[in-house]
């Protein structure tokens, strides 16, 4: 009896927006944030210089398993290069891309979305077809096409990331925009004198900046994942640095001999992914007044 | 000779919408100084559209193709479009009939009050502050700090829609136009909503269009009844005049289909079949009409 009531109130807390975005925001939260401090301090956190090789400690396992070296935590690759030095030098780049073009993508799709959804008519037919025929594209075949046109290196990869997604941000924004748009609220405003462009700042955009923000957030976890496929294609930065797709390229050509190779960038691309999404449905929840 | 000007004067007012169809048609309806004028009709009569049409705020894809709005004098249709709009920012308001949709869920209740005053009639915010508060004592809200700095949902529908009254008084309008303003709320809070609506026009000596389906409500608040169908006004009247005796076929059937606490049952009667064939003749008669003398 009391175990089904204390079951039944625990679901029914989970399930309430309050808590359950609680504990997601925190959680996914503070794994991107240790991921962002390790990004910034890399020099100064990273036990390895994370391009040294040393042929004499190639492929050591992860500091549980015997063999292991004292300072190689996660152990090392077929070169003999510290894994988790590599990681964390692989967040910068995964978290430059992240910012840079997920915010490209949202200001140009935020902007375009608002315009269209609000003021409909041609301005909206226009928008909505480009966006049609931008979406025909499948967008990873897109992203290699952009790269090999634009070359390789860091911007390419954000402008290529920022060009195909902004789409999602103006699909999504402008309908929301729409459904407010047609709110009596914005009728009220018209009547007391607010002009189109004033009405869309101060009332509609109030109304989208929580969706805003979650597409924000699930769009750099996507732009990590863009990055890093395009690492694993080789078709990202063409340097030395470490990326999380490229170790997972070559973690994947020793997984016989050395597994945590391919896993542990796995795991941390995932981890990131992930927390990228929750926390913007976090975000939303927490500052959407009507669903607060 | 008509003494006082009309602080609202629609003559002949024809809308409509793309495929052709005229919703409104050829309406005419003045409403004098302080004067609350009933604008009755069922569901789909055009009543919100007229109120619309008077604010300004029409959907793009209807379109007026004959008649006059004038608003103190001042043909709204002559003016400048930003003209219009200062204009009747200035000099109408609005009591919606969703106080929900009605208020930007995204922000507080204090500013949106606010914002108005300072934009429309250029208040400093401290004023403007004060003038709220006044506003929201007279429409009996006690507690107005906690009220100001609330989000609409954390409000009941009772107390939003006081706070829309308030602002709707709250700059001083000529005119407000009052669509269904009750037909949201619950019954019980329907009637402190239409007396608290009743006591301000009254005091501030406001003209009205209050728009309903209620011939209850007409009752209670109106000087003046126009009855719209189809569009069409059938019937307009001094309210008493009424309903003393009513002269259109359409408002007898109206009247008798209006529910009585006495015998609740026996009176709900729908409308009669014959007066609805003479409706329907009289409107086309009048489209034939129209058409004849707009090609
Ligand atoms: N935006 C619109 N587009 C097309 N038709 C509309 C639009 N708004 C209202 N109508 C039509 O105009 C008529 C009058 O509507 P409305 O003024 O809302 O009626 P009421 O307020 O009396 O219930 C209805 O038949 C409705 O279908
Ligand atoms: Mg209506």
């Amino acid at each position: 009896m009391d175990e089904a009531r204390n079951s039944r109130s625990r679901i029914s807390r989970r399930g309430s927006s309050r808590h359950g975005s609680g504990a997601r925001l925190w959680l996914a939260g503070g794994w991107l944030l240790l991921a962002l401090l390790a990004a910034i301090f890399a020099p100064l956190v990273a036990p390895q210089d994370p391009l040294a090789q040393d042929l004499m400690f190639e492929r050591l396992p992860p500091f549980w398993m015997s063999g292991s070296e004292p300072g190689f935590w996660l152990g090392t690759d077929s070169l003999g290069r510290d894994l988790l030095s590599r990681l964390i030098f692989g967040a910068r780049i995964a978290f430059i891309v992240a910012f840079a073009a997920a915010l490209a993508a949202c200001l140009v799709g935020s902007t375009l979305g608002l315009i269209s959804g609000y003021f409909g008519g041609w301005a909206d037919r226009i928008i909505s077809r480009i966006v049609d025929v931008w979406m025909a594209f499948p967008p990873v075949l897109f992203a290699i096409l952009l790269v090999a046109v634009l070359g390789t290196g860091l911007s390419s990869v954000i402008i290529a990331i920022a060009v195909i997604d902004w789409t999602r941000f103006c699909r999504v924004i402008r309908a929301e925009s729409m459904g407010q748009a047609r709110m009596d609220y914005v009728e009220n405003a018209r009547i007391a004198g607010y002009g189109r462009i004033g009405i869309m700042l101060r009332e509609v955009l109030p109304n989208v900046v929580p969706s805003i923000m979650a597409l924000l957030s699930l769009e750099m976890g996507i732009a990590v994942i863009v990055e890093a496929i395009l690492s694993f294609v080789n078709l990202s930065i063409s340097t030395d640095d470490p990326t999380w797709g490229g170790i997972i390229a070559e973690g994947r050509l020793s997984i016989h001999q050395a597994w945590w190779v391919l896993v542990f960038p796995l795991v941390t691309l995932i981890l990131t992914v992930l927390s990228f999404s929750q926390f913007g449905e976090g975000l939303k929840a927490r500052f959407d007044p009507v669903l607060r | 000779m008509n003494a006082t000007r009309p602080c609202l004067d629609i003559r002949s007012l024809s809308t409509v919408l793309p495929n052709g169809a005229r919703v409104l048609r050829s309406v005419s309806l003045s409403v004098q100084p302080s004067e609350v004028r009933a604008l009755v009709g069922e569901s789909g009569a055009g009543k919100t559209m007229i109120g619309k049409a008077v604010l300004g705020v029409l959907p793009l894809s209807v379109r007026i193709v004959e008649g006059d709005m004038l608003l103190e004098g001042e043909d709204l249709g002559r003016l400048q479009p930003k003209a219009r709009r200062t204009l009747i920012g200035a000099r109408t308001a609005l009591i919606p009939q969703d106080p929900l949709t009605a208020l930007n869920p995204s922000r507080r209740i204090g500013p949106q009050m606010t914002d108005r005053l300072v934009r429309i009639l250029g208040w400093s915010g401290q004023r403007a502050d004060l003038r709220i508060r006044q506003l929201l004592d007279e429409v009996q809200i006690r507690d107005p700090d906690r009220v100001l700095k609330c989000y609409p949902h954390e409000l009941s529908g009772g107390m939003r829609q006081r706070v829309l009254i308030a602002a709707a008084f709250a700059a001083e309008p000529r005119l407000i136009v009052a669509d269904e303003p009750t037909t949201a709320l619950d019954v019980t809070v329907q009637k402190q909503i239409l007396r608290l609506i009743a006591q301000l026009q009254r005091e501030h000596g406001t003209a009205i269009l209050f728009v309903t389906h209620d011939l209850g409500v007409v009752a209670k608040i109106s000087q003046k009844v126009s009855v719209l169908y189809a569009g069409k006004v059938v019937e307009e009247a001094e309210t008493a005049a009424l309903f003393a005796a009513p002269q259109h076929p359409y408002t007898r059937a109206l009247m008798a289909a209006t529910p009585r606490y006495t015998d609740p049952f026996a009176s709900l009667k729908p409308v009669d079949e014959a007066v609805l064939a003479g409706l329907a003749s009289e409107i086309a008669a009048a489209d034939q009409a129209w058409k004849r003398s707009h090609g």
